[in-house]
């Protein structure tokens, strides 16, 4: 996030199409549109009264998104609430993705890019007023065509009718006249009970794209003349080519060209299977790279070590020293957690044509901005000679934040001179991610002799993901994931401390879905439960002592409890472990029910009941779809993910050796959507951080060990078990 | 050459006989509705039905399939009974996983009309779907029980 938003933007519309162009600018907390130029010429075919929607006389309504498809449903939810202000009717609506340039940058953030749970949050009062200006606009014209003021006509069903003479005139007929009048600098804005869409369960526009196979993700770009390309990169950190056999290479029938490239070698052919054959025909050797001693379980004894180290204070509030003197009951505990992989199902795979002055590039992705820099970084051409198609995703889940692979599909097209599609293997992806980083984290806190929360030490020991991706951010070298919802936790601890080491570990790190918020919320719900365990109190009064302040996290906790028939017996053998979350100012709680086969260690999980605020909603399902899916991402992580070195390299390969959860593994889940009338929160990340905590606390519940490691695989579970009846 | 039928049309391919099916569907054929998604057989990404029977066309090659009845994604009218419960269901969220999870369901409510909860994960076990739709696909297999009928 490298440039915050200034009123730079003053945009010029869009460039296609006759009608009024306006200037259209935003800012994170305001809104303002002004008239830049009138350039009528005869009769306009389209209203497009700012960068975000276009009118046209067959009334279809077209609107812009600037956001990119990963699964999460932007293409539906943002439409949604530029609809509802404009009044159009559903079945009107249409959706098109946005060019990659400035006026299309998130308000926020800055840049045109996908992340941080924040479409919604950041776009949905922008996107209000665009619709809202559109539609007074489209009221003024046929005020004038009906010879009646304003306030006696309603607008709706793409339509605008005159509540006197019930006569109505279409949008698209109105096109023409709206599109000569000015654009209200502040639109009304409907009242929340005369929303038509937000808050309903609208399907998805993409939806019938998706089931037909018809889709286009960008692994199924095809341009004529393309080659294909595989690079071939070093299986170690630091690893240098040491020898390759380019003759053998090239022998290989079809293949083109072989090039060295910043990652690798690069080979392009005229189809996949001879570049494949021809980058094994390479027989790279390689050096044994700059980290040979790095594995599994140095990575985690690094990160544990770095736990006895002094770590940089992130807060400090209250008397902790004096607390845990006086406390009756003190309690630490230290936890691992692994490094992960995102594994979209779509590898990932770029393709790129290069001209003398043009550069168009074709990929699923989520983030435009660093796609754009890295093509004038590497072209030298200047972003109007770079045309950037985004396609659908094979989700990304953070992985498309980065654009190793579009850096890569250039320097190869650079290579081959031919347009060229590079086309990741699933092996590549796993081997040459940018991980979540493995996490060490210890927990210390005391408890009174009525066993009352008094003081809360945390210290973090982990990989910083934001040194190589935003190093401005790192504030007296805290990494901003690693310590969020500690120090801003929702609980109101009576004095904390909150310290962070940093480790410098060979793999890149980076987004993965949901970030710190991963790490944060298995140890301090876990760790919540052993002080209610030590307490002798219920888990979730225990946590209630500690949300006085916090009623939407209160009400959460309050349904899951509810629904999930907590504190009532427990039945074959099931038990249930509940865990809370805030993140991206959504609060999520869970409650896990679980039984564990002591003899082979395997953790079933029958159900999850989830509720979730995350403040006024767009679209049910859509909330309801992003909460199952991140709590399936979320347990596949718990029970089963790990990513696997040795050597100084990634082993780990393949779904057979990182393998997420499958049907057979999945439990039932109920989400609960809190009716709520605050402003709109994240959802795309917030299933994932309470999914672990949970199961693992109905995993205590059930056996009595405590979980300071994930992933909760039947081996680790076994050797748990045996150790607490040894 | 390579003679198959896929999706009702016959084909004459030039391609290598050991070139997997995906890629002659993809490459040769421009058919992209079926994905690659680890080309090992354990994702399901690249399931088509042939002759009656799911497979995963990465693991299968050309010569393989010869003279064989392929039905890929491209191939299932949208009115199909699978194809209306999955959107009825509204199952997916990327998308890129769903052909395969659909192919795979055709063949199993072909087989049996009524599959169990138990039933569908056995069939459905070897599709992986990274953004969690596990539920509305079994939900999806449900409503399009029993209407699944007369299947390549």
């Amino acid at each position: 996030m490298k440039t915050p938003l200034s009123r730079r933007h003053f945009l010029k519309g869009c460039a296609s199409g006759a009608g009024l162009f306006l200037a259209f600018r935003i800012a994170p907390s305001c809104f303002e549109c002004s008239a830049v130029q009138d350039i009528l010429n005869g009769t306009p075919e389209r209203f497009q009264p700012n960068i975000w929607l276009s009118v046209t006389p067959d009334d279809l309504v077209t609107i812009r998104v600037s956001k990119c498809d990963i699964g999460q449903g932007v293409y539906t939810s943002l439409p949604m609430i530029v609809a509802d202000e404009l009044g159009a009717a559903w079945d009107h609506v249409r959706y098109e993705l946005a060019p990659v340039a400035d006026e299309y940058r998130d308000p926020v953030w800055g840049e045109q890019v996908t992340a941080g749970s924040a479409s919604i949050s950041h776009l949905y009062e922008p996107l209000r007023k665009a619709g809202a200006a559109a539609r007074e606009m489209l009221a003024e014209a046929a005020a004038g065509m009906f010879h009646v003021p304003r306030d006696r006509l309603v607008a709706g069903n793409s339509a605008l009718r005159c509540v006197d003479s019930g006569l109505s005139l279409s949008y698209g007929k109105l096109c023409a006249r709206a599109a000569k009048l000015p654009l209200p600098s502040d639109p009304p804005l409907k009242r929340r009970d005369q929303f038509t869409f937000i808050g309903k369960d609208l399907p998805r526009l993409d939806i019938v794209e998706k089931v037909n196979g018809s889709a286009v993700y960008g692994m199924d770009v095809r341009i004529p003349g393309m080659l294909h390309a595989a690079v071939d990169r070093p299986p170690v950190y630091g690893g240098r080519v040491l020898g390759c056999d380019m003759e053998a290479a090239l022998r290989v029938p079809g293949v083109e060209k072989v090039g060295v490239i910043d990652s690798g070698l690069a080979v392009c052919a005229a189809s996949l299977a001879a570049a494949w054959e021809g980058r094994n025909a390479l027989r790279t050797r390689w050096s044994t790279g700059k980290y040979p001693w790095w594995d599994t379980d140095s990575a985690a004894r690094t990160m544990q070590e770095h736990l006895d180290r002094q770590g940089v204070n992130k807060i400090s509030r209250g008397d902790v020293e004096g607390a845990m003197k006086k406390a009756s009951v003190r309690l630490r505990a230290d936890y691992v957690l692994p490094y992960l992989a995102h594994c979209p199902m779509e590898p990932p795979n770029c393709t790129v044509h290069l001209t003398g002055d043009r550069c168009r590039i074709w990929a699923s992705c989520q983030n435009q901005t660093a796609m754009m820099d890295t093509a004038v970084e590497e072209t030298g051409l200047r972003p109007h000679q770079i045309d950037i198609h985004i396609l659908f995703s094979g989700g990304s889940f953070g992985r498309r934040y980065e654009v190793d692979f579009v850096r890569e599909a250039i320097q190869t097209a650079r290579v081959c001179k031919k347009p060229v599609r590079l086309m990741w293997t699933r092996e590549e992806d796993i081997k040459n991610d940018f991980y979540r980083p493995g996490n060490a984290a210890r927990i210390e806190a005391g408890l009174d002799s009525r066993g009352r929360l008094l003081a809360w030490r945390h210290k973090v020991a982990a990989p910083s993901v934001y040194r190589r991706i935003a190093t401005s951010l790192l504030s007296d070298g805290i990494d901003p994931a690693a310590v969020e919802a500690i120090h801003n936790s929702v609980y109101d601890f009576p004095a904390v401390i909150v310290d962070y080491v940093e480790v410098k570990a060979p793999p890149p790190v980076g987004f993965w879905r949901s970030v710190g918020n991963s790490h944060n919320a298995f140890t301090i719900e876990t760790f919540m439960d052993e002080l209610a365990g030590a307490a002798g109190r219920d888990p979730i009064d225990f946590r209630m002592d500690l949300l006085d302040r916090e009623p939407r996290a209160r009400r959460v906790l309050e349904l899951v409890a509810a629904r999930a028939g907590w504190g009532k017996k427990n039945t074959k053998g099931r038990y249930l472990g509940a865990a809370l979350h805030l993140s991206v100012y959504s609060y999520v709680a869970k409650v896990a029910e679980v039984s564990v086969n002591r003899s082979d260690g395997t953790i079933r999980v029958h159900r999850i009941v989830c509720a979730v605020d995350c403040g006024q909603v767009v679209n049910r399902d859509i909330v309801r779809a992003q909460m199952e899916g991140g709590i399936i991402y979320g347990l596949s992580a718990a029970l089963k993910e790990e990513v696997r070195f040795a050597a100084g390299g990634v082993v780990s390969e393949n779904f057979n050796d990182y393998e997420p959860l499958r049907i057979h593994e999945a439990p039932d889940i109920e989400v609960i959507i809190v009716d709520s009338r605050e402003k709109p929160t994240g959802v795309g990340e917030i299933g994932v951080p309470s999914a672990a905590p949970a199961v693992a606390n109905a995993v205590s519940a059930a056996c009595g060990v405590r979980i300071r490691r994930l992933p909760m695989t039947p081996d680790r579970m076994v050797r748990l078990l045996s150790r607490r009846v040894g | 050459m390579i003679r198959l039928e896929v999706n009702g049309k016959n084909c004459r391919l030039d391609v290598p006989h050991d070139m997997p099916l995906l890629w002659v569907l993809r490459e040769s054929l421009g058919l992209t509705g079926t994905k690659y998604g680890c080309g090992t057989g354990m994702c399901g990404s690249c399931t088509v039905i042939v002759s009656g029977e799911a497979v995963r066309s990465c693991q299968v090659s050309a010569g393989d399939v010869r003279g064989k009845v392929i039905t890929t994604i491209e191939g299932l009218d949208i009115n199909h009974p699978v194809k209306q419960a999955w959107i009825s269901q509204r199952v997916p969220e990327c998308g890129y996983c769903q052909p395969g999870q659909i192919m795979q369901a055709v063949e199993l409510l072909t087989r049996n009309p009524h599959p169990s909860d138990r039933q569908i994960d056995e069939a459905m076990g070897g599709n992986l779907c990274r953004c969690g739709t596990y539920k509305r696909i079994r939900r999806a297999i449900m409503e399009a029980s029993g209407n699944v009928e007369n299947m390549p």
